[in-house]
């Protein structure tokens, strides 16, 4: 017998007790999926939590995002950038004229060059306000894992409209992007260990540092 | 309910043996509180010495003799969380090992109609001031079984709370278990005393006279080491000072 | 051949767990290691599950998802595998250790690599697989802060979350001090006990090995059925740094681990963070659904794992030891393993989990594993913080009437005598009363005297460090005889 064929045999063995074929009828599940927190001000949630992680959060309007982007990577003494595809052609714009060093993963860097660059700019796919998550799932404007985990500053930008009040209503935004098959990272404040006597220590392997541009819509 | 309803006593073995003030105090409160007490004298113990050890069997008669000893009784009472956990938690599931239908069926019966001392007194009789009179400085330990098992919430402490003269004060780390354990005191000593040891260490820092709880068991294991230690903080269960009064005092 | 890892310490020499036991509550600054983390632990803990209103009914939701897949687990296992398949990911099953670390080195080899770097798992600790690989010529490292403190230490692990629970910063100091530079890059000089300048040398340290693996071996917190997705939460970024960088990713599951559904993750991920680090979320969790083209490794192998699990899912009355999501929240708040901690449980699970699960995975064959349901005062606080609802106690008390029927088959033993003679007495109240007899006799002759330290087998134990009031010289059954003539109305 393979491997495969004993376990399922020993699987069988082991659930003969169970009559009832169905899942869902054996064993019904009392939850209600999908349901949105009361939350009063989401956005304000967000920011809350965000900072909590001790990431810096700036809010901005539309037509000062680029300027904010901008000074969200001078706060963090930045001088080399890699911008993801599909990364705004405006915000472009202003960091090249910010005087920054951009580089493009097309063709891709390698893992050596990218632990090279001070930081990565992207988008993000979804915000969720009642734990400060940000979730990407490295569409366009998010870049490839490797962009978000290398360079040791990360500047994430939010869409107001991208935030929901907590993760029930962020998996179901999620859920259409992970039936396609993309990868999802979730971003809770940057890299951290409490391994040590409990104490947490903000910064390992990840990005050190995780400022937001939250953008109003 | 009546106005006088009928009590059965379960002792509970160990204070029926070791510690009768236990049991007396019980029914001189439930008297004075206007309730008529029977104590059957068929029962015995709720078995969990030797179900918890492992020896399922051999605790099968002792819930044939609860149920037998209390079949005739509405409420049946004991000064024990532990020992009521054990009574609706454990009965049940050693008839289930039985394979004994009928006895499931007496088991859960039996256990719905029993209360540890404070559920009674709050639930059932709808009481937390019984008219106790204890002026001394007194700290009070949750049982883990009374707060988990029996889950009788902070009835001790509203009780407590009435009763006039008494200073009542926190103990710290109050959740966290004595050690006592049954048989785990016996299986693994060292463990055990050093729980019992933080435990009567945070029982000092309060300065009280007494440590009270409202499960005799523990109480041993704390006062032993508090005893041993010549600390001077004797040991009283809830039920001594509920039945206390004026009139005890003069 | 020269080892190409630290040698680990070894979980063989333990020996059961009271005495072992006794060993760990010597050791002074592990128990002042040990205090200060999990009250430290525990108090975010509860403030975290606090700030929920729904945390009661989102553990009855875990729960129930979690026998939902247990009761019908073929079929779950059965549709992840073909998901996962359909996405690009090699899915392999192992009956056992064996099978599983023979499949991870094969790989290994296949790919003619000589060292993979690890995510913290906890499946891969019960398999023992890095001594496997060791053994094969293949360094595997450890890439979690605590696993890698552990590592380099020559140490065990002794909790689930925190492997190096038991180690204070001083003593990492030490550690990386002496050992980094043996095997990579040693740790800058000088170096404080600060746990940010400790955790820098970590960061420098495995950075190199990050950036040249060409395999890595993860384990997996969830695999969602209808999706094939796989889900790892972490902290450090230690974990992305292996689910990203390199060519080859294998992660070895146990069967258990599967949900039925992407929705089924909202449940999970809202209670696992708080009842495991207590914070409202990990750092990172990271969620792959097979090959992703130009992102990520290239080739991707699960290896579906049983080890034992399907025993425990033999047993109606155990089962439910298989929601555990490895959370360590009935570690921290156990306190025996508070005062223990993990390694008197002599295996990769400690406190309450390990005691419910190590005797159903491994069976009850040896007295080590045979002693661990009773490693527990049966207090029930690992019941009421377990975000998937696992009877705790119910367990132990189970396992000890197997361990008891499992000791007691073939020959009768001193403690079943006892327990029988316990039972004749509290059989009928007339066997009690005369037993009591001798206890009032008993307390006549000891008139009021308290019992201290005396050499009595088992009172022995109880008497070395607590005083025992002599027994009464009147029960209360004759009390109330006394007091009502006639006997019970």
């Amino acid at each position: 017998m393979s491997a495969r064929e004993e376990v399922l045999h020993r699987i069988r063995r082991a659930t003969k007790d169970v009559t009832e074929p169905d899942p869902v009828v054996d064993v019904p599940v009392d939850w209600a999926y999908g349901r949105p927190l009361g939350t009063e001000d989401v956005i304000a949630d967000f920011v809350e939590k965000v900072e909590d992680y001790k990431a810096a959060v700036r809010r901005c309007a539309p037509d000062r995002a680029a300027d904010t982007i901008v000074e969200a990577l001078q706060a963090l003494d930045t001088k080399s950038i890699v911008v993801p595809a599909g990364f705004p052609e405006p915000w472009v714009t202003a960091l090249s004229e910010a005087g920054f060093t951009l580089h493009s993963d097309d063709p891709q860097l390698t893992h050596a060059e990218l632990n090279a660059i001070d930081a990565v700019v992207t988008t993000a796919a979804v915000g969720m306000a009642d734990s400060g998550t940000i979730a990407l799932d490295h569409g366009e404007g998010q870049g490839r894992r490797a962009l978000t985990l290398l360079p040791d500053r990360h500047i994430c930008v939010v869409h107001e409209y991208q935030v929901v009040s907590d993760v029930p209503e962020g998996i179901a935004r999620l859920a259409p992007g992970l039936r396609e098959r993309r990868p999802v990272t979730w971003l809770s404040g940057g890299s951290a260990t409490s391994d040590i006597e409990l104490s947490r220590v903000e910064g390992v392997h990840g990005p050190r540092h995780l400022s937001v541009v939250l953008v109003a819509d | 309910m009546n106005a006088s309803p009928h009590v059965a006593l379960f002792a509970t073995c160990i204070t029926d043996t070791m510690k009768p003030s236990v049991p007396i105090a019980t029914v001189k409160l439930l008297e004075r509180l206007g309730c008529r007490v029977s104590y059957p004298e068929r029962q015995t113990c709720c078995g969990q010495i030797m179900t918890n050890t492992g020896y399922w069997d051999e605790a099968v008669p002792t819930v044939r003799n609860y149920v037998r000893s209390f079949e005739d009784y509405d409420y049946i009472v004991a000064p024990s969380g532990s020992c009521v956990g054990s009574v609706r938690e454990q009965h049940p599931m050693l008839a289930r090992h039985a394979g004994d239908a009928g006895l499931e069926r007496d088991a859960t019966a039996a256990a719905s109609r029993t209360y540890e001392l404070s559920e009674f007194l709050v639930d059932v009789l709808g009481v937390t001031d019984v008219g106790a009179y204890f002026p001394h400085r007194v700290t009070y330990h949750p049982p883990c079984h009374s707060v988990r098992i029996a889950k009788v919430g902070d009835r001790p402490l509203r009780l407590l709370r009435e009763v006039r003269g008494i200073d009542l004060i926190d103990l710290p780390k109050a959740e966290e278990c004595c050690g006592f354990g049954g048989t785990f005191s016996v299986k693994n000593p060292d463990v055990s005393i050093a729980m019992a040891s933080d435990k009567a260490r945070h029982v000092r820092t309060t300065g009280a006279e007494y440590l009270v709880a409202g499960d005799h068991a523990c109480l041993m294991n704390i006062g032993g080491v508090l005893h041993r230690g010549r600390s001077g903080v004797k040991t009283i269960h809830l039920a001594e000072i509920l039945a206390a009064t004026e009139e005890d005092a003069r | 051949m020269n080892r190409r890892t630290p040698e680990p310490g070894s979980w063989l020499g333990i020996p059961e767990f009271p005495r072992a036991a006794k060993a760990s509550l010597q050791d002074a600054e592990q128990r002042k290691n040990l205090t200060h983390a999990t009250t430290t632990i525990r108090a975010k803990r509860v403030v975290r599950a606090s700030e929920v209103p729904e945390w009661e009914e989102l553990r009855t939701a875990a729960a129930q998802i979690k026998d939902r897949v247990a009761r019908h687990l073929e079929q779950y296992l059965l549709q992840a595998e073909e998901a996962m398949t359909a996405a690009g990911v090699t899915v392999h099953w192992a009956r056992d250790a064996a099978d599983a670390n023979r499949i991870v080195a094969d790989i290994a080899k296949a790919k003619g690599v000589d060292e993979v770097v690890k995510i913290k798992s906890m499946v891969t600790q019960e398999i023992d697989l890095n001594e496997y690989l060791e053994a094969e010529g293949i360094a595997a490292w450890e890439t979690d802060l605590a696993e890698l403190i552990v590592q380099l230490g020559h140490d065990l692990p002794s909790h689930i979350l925190v492997p190096a629970i038991h180690r204070n910063r001083s003593e990492v100091r030490e550690i990386f001090k002496e050992e980094m530079g043996r095997y990579g890059r040693p740790a800058p000089e000088p170096i404080s006990d600060e746990p940010s300048e400790l955790a820098e040398a970590a960061r420098l340290h495995l950075r190199e090995k990050f950036l040249r693996s060409k395999m890595a071996v993860s384990g997996g917190n969830f695999i969602v059925a209808d999706t094939g997705t796989l889900v790892i939460v972490e902290s450090e970024g230690n974990g992305r740094m292996c689910l990203t960088l390199p060519e080859t990713l294998v992660s070895v599951v146990g069967i258990e681990k599967v949900l039925p559904t992407l929705e089924d993750l909202e449940v999970f991920l809202k209670l696992l963070p708080r009842s495991s680090t207590g914070e409202r979320m990990n750092p990172y969790t990271s969620m792959w659904t097979g090959v992703t083209p130009g992102d990520g490794p290239q080739d991707l192998h699960v290896v579906l794992l049983d080890n034992g699990r399907t025993n425990v899912l033999a047993d109606p009355d155990g089962r439910a030891a298989l929601r555990c999501i490895r959370c360590s929240a009935c570690l921290n708040i156990c306190p025996v393993y508070e005062r223990v901690g993990g390694h008197a449980y002599g295996s990769p699970y400690p406190g309450p989990i390990g005691a419910i699960l190590g005797p159903q995975l491994r069976g009850m064959g040896d007295a080590n594993t045979r002693a661990l349901p009773f490693a527990s005062t049966l207090c029930g606080a690992c019941n009421d913080v377990c975000p998937v609802r696992i009877p705790f106690t119910d367990i132990l008390v189970h396992l000890r009437h197997k361990a008891v029927e499992h000791k007691t088959a073939k020959h009768p033993t001193g403690e079943q005598l006892l327990m029988k003679g316990a039972g004749w007495v509290m059989k009928d109240g007339r066997n009690l009363a005369s037993v009591q007899l001798g206890t009032r006799f008993a307390g006549r002759v000891l008139r009021g005297k308290s019992l201290g330290p005396m050499p009595i087998p088992l009172a022995s134990r109880w008497l070395q460090a607590r005083d025992v009031e002599a027994p009464p010289t009147q029960t209360f059954r004759q009390w109330w005889k006394d007091e009502h003539e006639g006997g019970a109305k």
